[in-house]
């Protein structure tokens, strides 16, 4: 059984879409049933989590499967779960199985086909965070475009055209590079298995893997298709592709960049540091002024990934396991935000930040979700999110305090478009759109939401949770982490 | 007295096979009453393509080392068997999408004997050993083309496509014969090992004549297999023929020219191959930029798949440039899900086109994937694998191609090949987009006269072309092994 789980992780949501896609059901029980697989999903998650071993010795990840996939290159179907690729896989059930509540509570057009994307893309997003091969690996980062991309164009908001074909470049650009870098790399190993590849010395392997993680990510520049993708998006999709899919970046720089190139990660740190700094500085500002809702998410996902890239490329301990501490948060919050975005544009019907205002009064519980979400958002002393940020900003201080500064400004910065964000859409009364009519959070919305703001509040509890559970079977990183400065 | 040789009919039974079907499905078209014409040839050159399928089968199984049959004309090898092996299913699948054409009520026997008889020509042509057998059998299935291209006499765009398919096509026949007789000046020798034999022992490498004929017959070949910039039928035709017989087309004739191209290379001229890899990698490169970038532009499906096929070309012209053992591995695994899409898409395209009444454009494609869901998820299938995306076989075709290029130290050509895929994922796109992403007053395009035919053979021959589309993704390691097992009868 325990061999299984990762496989049953990845195929379980991929059967849930086969069945929903292929029996006919009525309109309401495709949602029912895709929600039901997603918090079985969850169920299984959790299962795996006691018994994962966390003080596993040896390169080898837990739950380790391996078939051959074909045998003349050495590609093999090969899975399992390292300590931090395990807890971004928990928070893409967790965030899944939310945004599939979310879809079937507010109901969407079609949705045999809607949900089966949804649960596709969980299976996929799954699979990229369990792959120990590199063909594998690419074949489930891909996989993940093809329901981004139809639950964009079919589902998505006006603007949709534009912002799915942008999308696909974008990210496609990046992953036929990260295509031929694949095949360089497997074919000078003589093997894809990532267990089994040595590390390699080369630059141009190594950056077409970086620019594919970075256009996922995203990382200034190659954040253009973000602002469109994130606003046109249903709201559940973006909390997906914003939460959970993003992750995938991060944990590519991990398995692939930081575990494999040690070399190249070294020359090119500089560069990616400097890259990220400006993305976390120029997307918090982009964030402070954007004109509506959801622009001031989307552009604070990528102040934060930018944030999370620096954990990473600090390459440290604290860094690192400050970099997974934070993608869980940033997951977390930013599915909670563009859900709740979702909700107050259905009683608005606009995100503008003009139109909206005065919504505390008379709503208690959207205002106490809201501002919950938003406090730990801000990385208040206290949150998860304060604590990751700490480790990151703690991590890369020994690089040159140059950079820690950087990171403190743009700690400030959040707590200034985070408390704008708020009172725009609380307390400002100037506003026309949301009148008193405008109902409080339904309790079906409240189960939606609150589970995550649960995880949440769990986390800043007991951050350690995470950050001192992710690097003692990481494979080869702790051996890299030892070597680095 | 002329010496008879002893002839393998064993290594002849899949042209046989078709080449019956095609007799009996003419024969129908004189001797049985008009209502039965259409099942009983239909059934007839269904059966050829089935018994071809299974004799090629088989043959693949019982032959080991490859050796030449029949006076040294024909080579019995799994290279061989496997192309007659896909030749054949391509024709099965083609009569499967070509039963309920509405269209054509006169010449249906024909058509069916036709495209048998087509089947047998691509069955011998990839066996050819000689440069006699090969002319012989190019002419041989090109002829069959030509007419059922021009078979909607009623079409005008029909009588055009066989027609301009006729004398381009010619054309290119003419440049390969011409080819073959200088080569056959240069060395003496018509039979293919004969060839690269009487090169390596007269010291021939730098024989003019050899070179010229050489390239002539490299051009020949690139007509056929549509590549650019030999390729300036392809879209006028793919358009104007009888979707079915594109269908066919695209798949088979393709196939069979690029097999034969792998063949003759690497057979007749292992000593040049300094020259040839460089040719075809050029080659490869032009069909990549002309088929995706005037692809882009394309409004009407089936030229879009037309340029589309094109481009292919090129992917798989990387595949036999590299040259290497992996390459020809490449070119015949890449073949099984190519083959499968191309015949797809161009279903889907048939089954729209019968709904309508009208050339199928990306515009009055809107809605087709909401309307009719097997049509509309296999058609993503089928434009997911040409974009090379991963679920589908053609994506670990890709991956082949790019791997063998890698291989032969050619880095410079997967990055091409990478930006060309980049580039033609627009396209491919655009077909899903046409399909799902419409606004939903355009989606109401339905079209007049009630529910769309059901058209179980059809659906199926779609169906069919999907599970093999996909299931090539998951089932790689078997594809492998026959593709192996084929390149392995070539000196590589």
């Amino acid at each position: 059984m325990t061999g299984w789980l990762a496989t049953l992780l990845i195929f379980l949501p991929v059967a849930g879409a086969l069945v929903v896609w292929l029996v006919p059901m009525p309109r309401g029980a495709a949602g029912s049933f895709a929600l039901l697989v997603a918090l079985i999903e969850v169920g299984f998650w959790i299962n795996a989590l006691t018994r994962f071993d966390f003080n596993r010795e040896g390169a080898t990840p837990n739950f380790d499967q391996q078939h051959t996939w074909f045998s003349d290159l050495n590609v093999s179907y090969h899975v399992g779960f390292y300590a931090f690729s395990f807890w971004l896989a928990g928070l893409t059930v967790v965030v899944a199985a939310v945004s599939i509540a979310y879809a079937f509570w507010a109901g969407r057009e079609r949705p045999r086909a809607y949900f089966g994307l949804m649960l596709f893309l969980t299976g996929a997003t799954v699979g990229v965070f369990a792959s120990q091969d590199m063909l594998l690996f690419y074949a489930f980062f891909e996989a993940m475009l093809i329901p981004l991309y139809v639950l964009i164009g079919v589902w998505g908001g006006p603007g949709r055209m534009g912002a799915t074909i942008k999308f696909v470049i974008y990210t496609m650009a990046g992953s036929l590079l990260m295509l031929a870098s694949v095949i360089a790399y497997g074919l000078s190993e003589n093997t894809f298995d990532l267990v089994d590849a040595a590390p390699s010395s080369s630059n141009w392997i190594f950056l077409g893997f970086a620019v594919a993680f970075a256009v996922k990510a995203p990382l200034f520049p190659l954040h253009g298709w973000l602002p469109d993708a994130y606003r046109e998006s249903p709201p559940e999709v973006a909390a997906m592709l914003s939460g959970v899919v993003s992750k995938a970046a991060i944990f590519g720089f991990f398995r692939i960049c930081l575990a494999k190139f040690p070399e190249p990660f070294d020359d090119y740190r500089t560069l990616i540091l400097v890259l990220a700094s400006a993305g976390l500085v120029y997307g918090s500002f982009l964030a402070f002024r954007a004109p509506d809702l959801r622009g001031v998410i989307a552009y604070s996902s990528l102040a934060q990934m930018g944030l999370i890239t620096i954990g990473v490329f600090a390459e440290n301990m604290a860094g690192l396991s400050g970099a997974i501490l934070q993608a869980v948060n940033h997951g977390l919050i930013s599915a909670s935000l563009f859900l709740l975005a979702g909700a107050i544009e259905r009683r608005a019907a606009t995100g503008e930040l003009d139109r909206l205002g005065g919504l505390a009064r008379g709503r208690p519980a959207l205002a106490t979700v809201l501002m919950v979400t938003g406090v730990i958002a801000l990385a208040v002393p206290g949150s998860s999110a304060f604590a990751g940020e700490f480790l990151i900003l703690a991590g890369i201080f020994p690089l040159g305090w140059g950079w820690a500064v950087v990171g403190a400004i743009a700690i400030v910065l959040a707590a200034m478009y985070v408390l704008r964000l708020i009172s725009a859409v609380l307390h400002d009364r100037g506003a026309t759109a949301a009148d008193e009519s405008v109902l409080d959070l339904r309790p079906a919305e409240l189960a939606i939401v609150v589970p995550l703001l649960a995880l949440l509040l769990a986390l800043s509890a007991w951050p350690a949770a995470i950050s001192d559970h992710m690097v003692e079977n990481s494979g080869d990183l702790p051996a890299l982490v030892e070597l680095s400065p | 007295m002329i010496d008879t040789p002893s002839v393998d009919w064993f290594a002849l039974s899949p042209e046989l096979a078709m080449l019956a079907a095609a007799g009996v499905a003419l024969l129908s078209a004189v001797l049985v009453p008009r209502l039965w014409i259409r099942p009983i040839a239909a059934s007839a050159c269904a059966l050829g393509f089935a018994g071809g399928f299974v004799a090629a089968a088989l043959l693949f199984r019982e032959t080991g080392a490859p050796s030449l049959e029949v006076a040294d004309a024909i080579s019995r090898d799994r290279l061989a068997a496997l192309a007659q092996m896909i030749v054949a299913g391509s024709g099965l699948l083609a009569v499967g999408i070509s039963y309920s054409s509405r269209r054509r009520v006169e010449h249906v026997g024909e058509y069916y004997a036709l495209l048998a008889a087509c089947g047998g020509g691509m069955a011998f042509l990839v066996s050819a050993g000689n440069l006699m057998t090969l002319f012989l059998g190019l002419e041989w299935f090109s002829v069959c083309l030509y007419v059922l291209c021009a078979m909607d006499l009623d079409s005008v765009p029909s009588l055009e496509a066989g027609l301009k398919y006729l004398i381009v096509g010619s054309f290119g026949s003419g440049v390969l014969l011409f080819g073959s007789a200088l080569v056959y000046g240069a060395t003496g020798e018509l039979g293919f090992a004969a060839i690269a034999d009487a090169t390596r022992s007269a010291g021939l490498e730098d024989d003019p004549l050899l070179l010229v004929g050489l390239a002539m017959l490299l051009a020949g070949l690139a007509f056929k297999a549509s590549a650019a910039p030999f390729h300036q039928w392809t879209p006028d035709v793919y358009e104007g023929a009888p979707t079915p017989v594109t269908a066919f087309m695209s798949a088979a004739t393709k196939t069979v020219a690029l097999v034969l191209t792998l063949r003759i290379l690497t057979v007749a001229f292992p000593d040049l191959d300094e020259l040839w890899t460089i040719a075809l990698a050029v080659l490869a490169c032009i069909s990549l930029a002309v088929g995706n970038l005037a692809a882009l532009v394309q409004r009407r499906v089936k030229r879009l798949l037309a340029y589309s096929s094109i481009s292919h070309a090129g992917f798989m012209l990387i595949a036999i440039a590299a040259a290497n053992e992996l390459g020809g591995r490449a070119l015949l695994y890449y073949l099984i899900p190519y083959c499968a899409a191309s015949l797809g898409a161009f279903a889907v395209v048939a089954a729209r086109e019968r709904e309508l009444n009208a050339p199928v454009t990306l515009d009055n494609l809107a809605g087709l994937g909401w309307e009719r869901p097997l049509l509309g998820v296999a058609m993503w299938s089928f434009m997911l694998s040409f974009a090379g995306f991963p679920l589908t076989g053609g994506f670990v075709g890709k991956f082949y191609v790019f791997a063998a290029a890698y291989d032969r130290g050619w880095t410079w050509l997967v990055i091409f090949g990478v930006v060309a895929t980049f580039v033609s994922l627009y396209y491919y796109l655009a077909v899903i987009r046409a399909m799902y992403m419409r606004p939903a007053a355009e989606l109401t395009l339905a079209p007049a006269g009630g529910s769309p035919p059901r058209e179980v053979l059809l659906s199926t021959a779609v169906l069919v072309a999907m599970v093999v589309n996909v299931g090539a993704f998951f089932a790689v390691q078997p594809l492998i092994d026959l593709a192996r097992d084929a390149a392995g009868s070539l000196p590589l």
